[in-house]
């Protein structure tokens, strides 16, 4: 086991630097340097530029030399001081810009992965055991929508629903007054009553997803002869369904976060836009479209870690339930 | 018992046996399911729209009213009531009575059906080109008086026939979904078959790329990739660019498609055959390896295309794909983002409907596909 997990960090590290690299490709992609923006927009709003400020920041991030030695400078500047740069739409240091908003997207992904489960898990045992039922073909048809409608629309149109139909719209994550208080019951029923939406959103497709795979592997475990057995035994079926063929059928189904994951950081990226959550996901458009380039790099860079380290939680856990893959990959 | 009656050469002549390309027994085994072969269908008559967009639009999806702005749909109909209380065939759609809405202090339009405005079938109109090639002059429809409103699906903030700009959109997102697979198909084949025809390890390099590319996010990662296009270039610019940037992402799954076939395929006999017969590597992949897996290649592309679409679409939607004077469901959508609009103009999600059932067709005829490609099935 040791050695697994030993296996699975090398490779997590060795994937970690392939996404700082990613994001600070993306970085350097726009035309023109992040110091010739922020000279522009200085001398656009009128303020006297500071040429001394300009030549700390040159040596600090090492414009115009070679990209390595850039790549280098940012890369130690994160590993040692946790500084991924400055916003200069926001005149501010990435860190205090994003710690907040990438947390709620934490928050909000990680209640939607439980959601997901707890729809997925119940609708599929029901339709593998009752297969060809009336309830099989409903979930079968409406994975097959929820597959299809992508997120943002889902979301629209929830939106439009709930707006002719409550009178309520439904969008952002806190009421005005809850906005910056600290966690406490009121605050958590407010944030509940905000987040269902777009909770339910992020988690239809990837619902649909989870019943079709639990509903296929169910199948195939439910013919096998040990279940019979079980039966024979005279135990009762809730148990022979419960307690063996569910429990094998689960092993591949947690090892789908792996890939659910970056569908999920994905489209909440999307469905924060539209439902205007403050997520990392709106925060990433914007800084984008005002080439705020360090900024989006952050975050282009943490989800990316996120979901890394996402996929490796996923990993671990299944080899923790699953023997046959920690002796296995050896 | 009928005595079937041969002529001579008839019964000199060996029973020929009866052979079915691969392409025939793939068809009919698509053919028995029944989803796939509507949605096919559903796919074709797509692309035609999109094929002859400039035929079935109204008007021109630029062209724009301040008269008649958010004008709700306004159906067709086709039977009139006469003076005499008979009906009569007269397709047209009914005008506009505008109302002040009080309470939020604008105009808004309300069908009148008193006021009939025929509609034409085959309508002379601007001489336009098909396609960019064919001189035409007459569209599927239109009204007499170009004066008079003509709004099917609506119209937009700033007047325009939503059905036309609908069914202009549909041809570059769904081109774009076609270009979009192509050039991933590109590379798939030319990676994947690299990297599953040779083995060792560009083969592992590879397919650790692909995972590595696999496990992030793709939207942010698009965003940050078409946020760097310059914002100066034109339309057939920002398409190609867009085209590039979705199949950097989905070359992945297609070159692993590939990749697999390739594996599966280098021990078979008959490929060992061709190597001891001294056939060269280029010979074997196109003439024997290729055609053995074709059919499950364009599944795999077929599957791929939706995903395309999506994703066109969700980078339109947030404004970092097509710009404004391009027209697809994405720009479309772009619309329809607001709560408010949305609420006076539930029509505008038309664009929506219009990928939801797209994406649907196109799983399914690819499911289809897929099922039928696949001799060892059933």
């Amino acid at each position: 086991m040791l050695r697994f997990i030993l296996n699975r960090l090398i490779a997590m590290v060795l994937t970690l630097w392939a996404v700082s690299f990613v994001a600070f490709a993306i970085i350097q992609l726009p035309p023109g340097d992040y110091l010739t923006t922020y000279m522009a927009t200085l001398a656009a709003q009128g303020e006297r530029v500071d040429p001394r400020a300009i030549e700390a920041l040159r040596q600090q991030y090492g414009f115009g030399e070679p990209y390595v030695v850039q790549y280098w400078k940012w890369i130690t500047g994160i590993l040692t001081r946790g500084d991924f740069g400055q916003s200069f739409e926001w005149k501010a240091p990435v860190t205090t810009l994003i710690w907040g908003r990438l947390a709620n997207s934490i928050l909000l992904e990680g209640l939607a992965v439980v959601v997901m489960w707890l729809i997925a898990l119940p609708i599929g045992i029901f339709v593998a055991v009752k297969k060809y039922s009336l309830g099989d073909y409903l979930a079968t048809v409406a994975g097959f929508i929820g597959l299809a409608i992508p997120n943002f629309l889902m979301a629209l149109l929830l939106m439009y629903l709930s707006f002719v139909y409550f009178g309520t719209t439904i969008g952002g994550l806190f009421s005005p007054q809850y906005e910056s208080a600290h966690w406490s019951l009121p605050r958590l029923w407010d944030f509940l009553s905000h987040a269902w939406a777009p909770v339910l959103v992020l988690a239809t497709a990837g619902t649909a997803e989870l019943i079709r795979i639990l509903r296929a592997n169910l199948l195939d475990e439910l013919k096998k002869p040990y279940v019979t057995t079980a039966r024979a035994k005279g135990l009762p079926e809730w148990k022979v369904i419960l307690k063996y063929p569910v429990r094998v059928a689960l092993n591949p189904l947690v090892s789908t976060i792996g890939w659910l994951l970056p569908a999920l950081v994905s489209s909440s990226v999307i469905v924060s836009v539209v439902l205007n959550l403050p997520t990392a996901g709106p925060l990433l458009l914007r800084s984008l479209t005002s080439q705020d380039m360090y900024l989006a790099g952050a975050i282009i860079m943490l989800l990316g870690v996120l979901t890394v380290i996402g996929t490796l939680i996923s990993d671990l856990l299944l080899a923790w339930i699953d023997p046959r893959i920690r002796y296995g990959s050896k | 018992m009928a005595v079937e009656t041969l002529t001579p050469a008839e019964a000199m002549a060996p029973a020929k046996p009866q052979r079915e390309s691969q392409m025939r027994l793939m068809w009919r085994r698509f053919r028995q399911h029944q989803l796939a072969v509507i949605s096919l269908w559903i796919v074709v008559a797509f692309y035609l729209v999109a094929a002859f967009a400039e035929f079935l639009a109204p008007s021109d999806p630029g062209a724009y009213s301040a008269r008649y702005t958010y004008a709700p749909p306004q159906g067709i109909n086709f039977f009139v009531q006469g003076e005499d209380g008979g009906w009569s065939f007269q397709p047209h759609v009914n005008g506009y009575r505008s109302e002040v809405d009080q309470a939020a202090m604008r105009r808004t339009f309300v069908i009148d059906p008193e006021e009939i405005i025929p509609v034409q079938f085959f309508a002379p109109a601007e001489p336009y080109r098909l396609a960019g090639i064919i001189p035409m002059s007459v569209k599927l429809m239109g009204v007499e008086n170009a004066r008079d409103p003509f709004y099917v699906l609506g119209a937009d903030r700033l007047g325009r026939d939503l059905l036309s700009r609908l069914i202009h959109g549909t041809r570059i997102s769904l081109s774009i979904g076609l270009a979009g697979v192509g050039l991933s198909l590109f590379f798939g084949i030319v990676i994947g078959g690299f990297a599953g025809y040779y083995g060792g390890w560009f083969d592992s390099a590879v397919m650790r790329v692909i995972e590595f590319i696999r496990s992030l996010p793709t939207i942010p990662l698009w965003l940050g990739l078409a946020a760097a296009m310059p914002k100066d270039w034109n339309a057939v610019q920002t398409y190609f660019a867009i085209t590039i940037i979705l199949s950097l992402i989905g070359w992945t799954e297609l070159a692993r498609v590939v990749r697999g076939r390739f594996l599966s395929l280098r021990t078979e006999d008959f490929v060992t055959a061709a190597q001891l017969d001294g056939a060269s590597d280029w010979r074997i992949i196109t003439r024997h390896m290729v055609p053995s897996f074709t059919s499950h290649i364009i599944a795999a592309a077929t599957l791929a295309i939706p995903g395309m679409i999506l994703a066109e679409t969700a980078l339109s939607f947030l404004g970092l794909g097509l710009q404004a004077p391009i027209v697809s469901w994405g720009t479309l959508l772009q619309d329809a983002q607001n709560i408010r609009t949305l609420a006076t103009a539930p029509w505008l999600l038309a664009p929506g409907v219009c990928v939801v059932v797209v994406i649907l067709a196109l799983n399914f005829f690819g499911d289809g596909l897929r099922d039928a490609a696949d001799p060892h099935g059933r």
